[in-house]
């Protein structure tokens, strides 16, 4: 019985120290490959981070999945924003031309787009599904500017660890990792199943992050920033979901 | 075997009914006088089952409730990749939602809930999936599925499968050796939630994000697409629902305080149960 008891004792210890160890190097490992979100402080933090961690390594190189043409949606539905504002109006009203796209922050030459700018770049074309965490979902053809394309043209520094990107909707912005940001299919969007992309689905600018679910996806985006560290921004958790009480990453 | 006898009589049973006599005698001695007899060094469940069932036990719960409240949000269900309001759904939960772009037909929208449910979800989720991992590796290598789980075959001829089932109808109580061994239908039943339900309901789940799509595309294919997973998931979540009820009217029905207590302790109090 007491030797029983002892190599329990013994191996207990052993399998204790190990696991505490092991959790401290996963941890340090972790933060140096980027795998900590912003929102994992909390009481939802260790599941977090391992969902995000988890996913990452999953996905660092993934494509979304693009569907074929008959697979796009008949009826698409535009979930519903809050009213847009004067400021949008005014703009809607003047056809979007002097709508502007500004990037700034760690990049070499900081500087804003026009919609007319951003159509005459190279685009790319593709048919990719948008799920809303509520769990409906629709297929959609979506045409834009990769993102890449943008941070090359301003010179992003090699810093660069996260993009923050804005709504013309006031308290409306997200951040996404470089995984993420540098992906070929994120697009910021101005195009949708052959046309323009419709104020309901997001227009004249959408961020469409395909490998994430649409809460992700800022409809009327005015501004890039990009920036090492998401602690300046709003109260440091990443992006406006957190602070609301939903999860920064959305790839689930 | 003869009719008549125990059916559930595991391949272990003729030695642990040995050992549940000694333990009525025993565990009463252990009450007054410390050195534990060699009939408790092996318990009815081991430490290692008892862990992992409560720890499954929390982390199921808070799936579930959870798991209700993201239903909420959306209580539409689809086949196929793709479906949102404006396509026939396949059926629809007569329940009021928390989103008001969905029609339900009641009056009211619910609170929304999502944040930390499915903050929740997930982290329930990995808790469920880790003891999981910890239980399928003990059950294998020390022999625990093998043992107590596996299902002689004698006892599944259909003659002893239907006794059995009539034990079960007639909601006969087990006698008190079988505390000490899983009857054929619970066997059955445990296997089926370890090693079919739990792994469909992880494996729909994770069919429904677009990060695990976009690395392993044919996880969501093979169920035919994204809406697909999402019903398949309710359904299988419907089945673990369903087990649970049975499970605790089971454990009701063949002593409550006992079976718990051989849970938490490892050991039935035979003895007690009796006095």
């Amino acid at each position: 019985m007491s030797k029983i008891s002892r190599r329990r004792l013994i191996t207990t210890g052993l399998v204790a120290t190990a696991g505490t160890s092991g959790l401290a190097v996963a941890a340090k490992l972790a933060e140096r490959y980027g795998l900590i979100p912003p929102d994992s402080g909390g009481r939802y933090g260790a599941g977090e981070t391992l969902t995000y961690a988890a996913q990452r390594l999953l996905t660092r190189h993934s494509m979304a999945r693009e569907f074929a043409r008959n697979q796009i949606s008949k009826v698409a539905f535009a979930n519903e924003v809050a009213p847009l504002g004067e400021g949008f109006q005014r703009l809607q009203g003047g056809g979007f031309a002097d709508w502007r796209l500004a990037v700034d922050g760690m990049v070499a030459r900081p500087r804003s787009f026009s919609l007319a700018e951003l159509k005459s770049f190279p685009c790319h074309t593709q048919i990719t599904m948008i799920q809303c965490e509520e769990g409906w979902s629709y297929i959609a053809e979506w045409t834009g500017v990769p993102l890449s394309h943008i941070l090359d043209l301003v010179g992003a520094l090699p810093q660069v660890r996260y993009v923050v990107y804005r709504s013309i909707q006031p308290d409306w912005w997200e951040s996404i990792d470089m995984a993420d940001a540098l992906h070929p299919q994120t697009l910021v969007t101005h195009g949708m199943n052959g046309g323009e992309l419709p104020v309901a689905f997001g227009g004249p600018l959408r961020l469409r992050v395909p490998r994430q679910l649409g809460y992700k996806n800022v409809k009327y985006i005015t501004r890039l920033t990009t920036t090492d560290s998401l602690k300046r921004f709003g109260k440091g958790l990443g992006s406006a979901s957190p602070e609301g009480g939903y999860a920064w990453y959305a790839g689930i | 075997m003869p009719d008549g006898a125990p059916i559930s009589s595991g391949v272990a049973l003729p030695v642990h009914n040995g050992r549940a006599m000694d333990t009525i005698s025993a565990d009463s001695a252990a009450d007054r006088a410390s050195p534990a007899p060699v009939a408790l060094d092996r318990p009815r469940h081991s430490a290692a089952v008892r862990v992992t069932h409560w720890l499954i036990t929390i982390a199921f719960l808070a799936l579930l409730v959870t798991g209700v409240e993201i239903l909420l949000s959306h209580p539409r269900f689809y086949w196929g990749e793709t479906g949102n309001v404006n396509t026939a759904p396949l059926f629809t939960l007569p329940l009021p939602s928390s989103r008001d772009m969905v029609p339900t037909g009641y009056g009211y929208v619910l609170p929304d809930q999502n944040g930390w449910s499915r903050y929740l979800h997930f982290q329930s989720a990995w808790l469920a999936v880790m003891t999981g991992l910890v239980y399928v590796v003990f059950g294998f290598f020390k022999g625990h599925f093998r043992r107590n789980l596996l299902p002689d075959p004698s006892d599944l001829s259909p003659r002893a499968l239907s006794t059995d089932i009539g034990r079960h109808l007639r909601f006969r109580r087990p006698s008190d050796e079988e505390a000490w061994s899983y009857n054929v239908l619970q066997r059955l039943t445990y296997l089926l939630v370890i090693f079919v339900l739990f792994p469909l309901v992880i494996w729909t789940g994770l069919a429904m994000s677009p990060a695990v799509a976009s690395a392993i595309p044919a996880a969501v294919s093979v169920l035919g697409g994204q809406q697909s997973a999402r019903t398949i998931h309710f359904f299988v979540s419907g089945f673990l629902v369903l087990f649970l009820l049975v499970h605790i009217l089971m454990v009701c029905l063949s002593g409550f305080r006992n079976r718990v207590r051989a849970m938490i302790t490892g050991r039935p109090s035979t003895c007690m149960e009796r006095a």
